[in-house]
């Protein structure tokens, strides 16, 4: 049995350790705002945060998370609407939006790094998720304007 | 909810709160959900006190309800489409409640691709609403004993100027279902003056759920007492499974049991590909018992298909007299007469959609009867392939459609929907079909291939005497029919008969190319070749002729004038070519107006910089992109600008619209850069987003400029046309800023590289 906090609750998980988080959350715990893209950790769709850090909940058993702190994009703003989705609704960044979940909490962790970043960190920083519906430009808009910083 | 533009944040943010359509806790049931519109097959719009169609419902407190039956997948048209009734209803927006329809022939076309939902339903959604509207004034008028025609509307308010008479929507509702509902001839429509939301758009009525992880996809759907099911498939297409290991795979934990689906039987159409499902408590399980099936397929035909030497057949076909599609003057005596002549060959390998949301679908057979939900573009599509499938009527088929994680052409083809609809029949249980991104590479619908042969006689300026122009490529018809080797009508209007130069002797024509997987449509289809032939070669010229390429190609396009192509049977998109002609003086416009916008010729450029130009026209809409590319020493590319200049005609929502625009040119940037999908003995190579790489953040353009033109012609599509062009567009750039002309794509194969 693996004890684990998902979004402030605690949770145990009984089963195949091998699992990752990402299934665990869809289809334990229907908490199904993470989404599945690739499997293999190449596209961020499946972006949570372990203690605040962004990691891909498709490549991260749960053997490795006893006593992990998870926060999903359903917790993320504790009750409400988080300075980072606040400006991705401002900038009307999400076409479809699958993938916007795994962009949110990833770009929550770069800010939290890197509260003013630069285009080159914002890159950097973003590269690992892929938004098909193509809508970088407005997501780096989204993040400066969150970030405070001149787009 | 959602907003209008000039709504103020506070009020916007309050109004998401009341949301209904896609908003869920944890574990939710979609039933809830959407119930509205299932168990008696009524929808909320239906159940209003009035309800004067199909698509609108006012309530007696006042809410109206409308039914975008149209599907989400990013463009934006589940919100515009009932933004245009609510705008004829001079309904408020904040009181608006839209449901999503159920596959259902009474809508109409359901089918979401084309770029059609606006321009299709855009007289349809005003009708609804000035129906509406018109027995709401004629209500209040009887009431108050005056003439209807002394009444007006004001913001869900019926108004008597004369008298300051004034009656909500919600108060006339009853009064106004029972009068008769009115002929279209008796409407009265509003003026654009008069228009709140037209033309003026609002943010997706989804947004909120969207940035919040409570939006539903079909992926996310959910049915009690469901197990989850993935599907392995033969590597090539149309093999016969002739043995697997049935008790490996019911070692993993989790995994309940195998179930074969039949090999379909050509042509592929929508139906499952066939092969085994390993059905489990949970997605995860049943991945990982598929990798202990151990299957020996008998691969049949289709297993000779090589990526490398078709190419060779491919380009051997170009080089041959094909069908002619389109003939004007004498190519053959121009190229005779001698003089210059210029030839090139261009070359689009096989694309992959690759939408965020891999195929997904859950589905309950029970009692003779199918409930499914699922992503789809088109909901009416999965009726008829489930209910052929099972051998049962069409009607006992009930397709919601949740929100779509990308589309782009792949979910107008229900066969991973038809899968869970088979597999619920066999286990006796609802099945929830999710595919892995490999299963979505390997087995899609992908956009042709194609060999493109440009060939012009030249006068002493270099402009081109005669033209020919041959395409082959294996057409979307032989997923109909396998025997259907020529490009259709429907395939050629895209780019190819429809080009626009003015060149005095032209041909046009398609050679045959014989399908070995299922070909489908991908966002612009046809038109991402032809365009990029047509504009490359164009540009080739220009330069040969030592010419500024923008000036070179207003030359190109000629004067202003209508192309009348209708002997040559050109489809124009289904649209009428009185309504929506192909009109050489707005493809001019765009192309002076990008120029313009760009600083065309006025721009400091850096070294290793180049800017390139291409304009199209599809799905109605002219388009002309300029792109500024910069290629390192080591033959990187990045792009720091692209200016593109759009006339679609009338925009309803011109965000969405810029939204759109800005996602072609990276979806343009994808294609150009490195989508290749290759066959070995004909099984696709690729598998993720590793070996099939989309466009990044950093690799996308850094910054779309998206100019819409003015316009009061009749609304065009937005979803496709900013695609075409931006591949050639690029390449023109490149080979500005390199010297080096790029004539098959994808670019990740060139050197452009200075060694």
């Amino acid at each position: 049995m693996i004890q684990l906090k998902i979004n402030g609750k605690s949770q145990s998980f009984q089963g195949d350790s091998d699992m990752p988080l990402l299934w665990y959350l869809r289809d334990v715990l229907g908490l199904t705002g993470t989404k599945f893209g690739c499997g293999a950790s190449l596209c961020g769709a499946c972006t949570v945060h372990k203690s605040g850090k962004a990691i891909r909940s498709c490549v991260t058993p749960m053997s490795s998370l006893a006593g992990a702190e998870i926060t999903t994009i359903e917790g993320v703003g504790g009750g409400q609407l988080h300075p980072v989705q606040k400006a991705w609704i401002e900038a009307n960044v999400p076409q479809c939006g699958y993938c916007q979940s795994g962009q949110i909490m990833q770009a929550i962790s770069l800010l939290a790094k890197t509260p003013k970043p630069t285009d080159e960190q914002i890159d950097n920083g973003m590269q690992g998720n892929i938004c098909r519906c193509g809508t970088y430009q407005r997501i780096r808009a989204a993040i400066k304007s969150a970030a405070g910083v001149q787009a | 909810m959602s907003t209008i533009t000039n709504v103020s944040r506070r009020g916007f943010l309050t109004g998401l709160a009341g949301t209904g359509a896609f908003v869920l806790s944890a574990r939710y049931l979609p039933e809830a959900l959407w119930a509205e519109t299932t168990p008696l097959g009524t929808t909320h719009a239906e159940r209003s006190a009035l309800h004067p169609d199909i698509f609108l419902g006012v309530d007696s407190d006042g809410m109206v309800y409308i039914i975008a039956h149209r599907s989400e997948m990013g463009t934006t048209s589940r919100t515009s489409l009932p933004m245009i009734a609510a705008d004829e209803l001079d309904a408020d927006w904040k009181r608006v409640k839209i449901e999503q329809a159920i596959g259902d022939v009474k809508y109409g076309d359901q089918s979401t691709d084309g770029s059609y939902s606006i321009r299709s339903f855009y007289d349809a959604m005003r009708q609804t609403g000035a129906t509406a509207r018109y027995m709401l004034i004629q209500a209040a008028a009887l009431q108050w004993k005056v003439s209807p025609s002394e009444c007006t509307t004001d913001l869900h308010t019926v108004v008597h100027s004369a008298s300051g008479r004034r009656l909500g929507y919600g108060e006339l509702a009853q009064a106004a279902s029972k009068l008769p509902v009115p002929r279209k001839e008796d409407l009265k429509f509003k003026t654009k003056d008069q228009w709140r939301y037209i033309g003026k758009g609002t943010k997706s009525y989804d947004l909120a759920e969207l940035c919040t992880g409570k939006a539903i996809f079909g992926i996310d759907a959910h049915m009690d007492g469901m197990v989850y099911a993935s599907v392995e498939h033969s590597p090539v297409i149309g093999g016969k499974l002739k043995s697997y290991d049935e008790k490996a795979p019911l070692q993993v934990a989790g995994v309940k049991q195998t179930v074969t689906i039949d090999p379909f039987k050509p042509p592929a159409v929508f139906k499952p590909l066939g092969g085994i499902a390993v059905i489990a408590d949970n997605t995860w399980a049943a991945f990982q018992g598929r990798k202990k099936l151990n299957p020996i397929w008998d691969s049949g035909p289709n297993a000779s298909f090589n990526s490398d030497e078709y190419k060779k057949e491919l380009q051997q076909t170009a080089r041959q007299s094909g069908k002619v599609i389109r003939n004007e003057g004498d190519v053959d005596s121009a190229f005779a007469k001698g003089g210059e002549v210029f030839e090139a060959d261009y070359y689009v390998p096989l694309l992959a959609h690759a939408p965020m949301e891999p195929m997904a679908a859950v589905a309950e057979f029970k009692d003779g009867k199918v409930t499914t939900w699922t992503s789809t573009q088109n909901p009416q599509a999965v009726q008829d392939t489930i209910a052929q499938e099972l051998g049962i009527p069409k009607e006992n088929v009930t397709c919601h459609v949740t929100l779509l994680g990308g589309g782009f052409g792949r979910k107008s083809k229900p066969d991973y929907v038809a899968e869970a609809a088979v597999l619920s029949k066999k286990v006796g249980r609802p099945v929830k079909v999710v595919w892995s991104r490999e299963d979505d590479m390997k087995f899609g619908y992908y956009n042709a291939v194609a060999a493109l042969y440009m060939k012009a006689a030249l006068d002493t300026k270099g402009k081109p005497t005669a033209w020919l122009q041959r395409s082959v490529f294996p057409p979307i018809a032989s997923t109909f029919n396998p025997a259907a080797v020529q490009g259709e009508a429907g395939d050629l209007q895209q780019g190819w008969t429809d080009m626009p130069f003015a060149v005095p002797n032209l041909r046009v024509e398609n050679g045959a190319a014989k399908a070995h997987v299922r070909i489908g449509w991908l966002r612009s289809v046809a038109n991402i070749y032809h365009a990029f032939a047509v504009q490359s070669f164009g540009d080739e010229l220009a330069h040969r002729a030592g010419r500024d390429p923008v000036e070179y190609l207003l030359e190109l396009l000629g004067p202003a004038r209508i192309i009348d192509l209708k002997a040559h049977g050109y489809p124009n998109y289904d649209a009428s070519p009185e309504q929506y002609p192909l009109d050489i003086a707005r493809l001019r416009h765009v192309v002076e107006m990008a120029a313009e916008k760009s600083d065309w010729g006025k721009r400091k450029l850096s070294k290793g910089s180049g800017l390139g130009i291409a304009v199209h026209r599809s799905f109605l809409t002219y388009v002309a992109t300029v792109v500024e590319v910069e290629v390192s020493d080591g033959g990187d590319i990045t792009i720091p600008r692209v200016d593109t200049v759009v006339d679609a005609g009338l925009v309803v929502n011109p965000e969405a619209t810029r939204s759109q625009f800005e996602g072609a040119a990276v979806f343009g940037t994808s294609i150009a850069r490195s989508g290749e999908i290759t066959a070995k003995n004909g099984a696709i190579e690729q598998s993720n987003f590793d070996n099939y790489p989309v466009a990044r953040i950093d690799e996308a353009p850094r910054q779309t400029n998206v100019y819409i033109v003015e316009n009061d012609a009749p609304p065009a599509g937005v979803g496709e046309p900013g695609v075409p062009p931006f591949a050639p567009a690029l390449c023109n750039a490149i080979f500005a800023a390199t010297g080096k002309r790029v004539r098959e794509l994808p670019l990740s194969k060139a050197n452009l590289g200075k060694t």
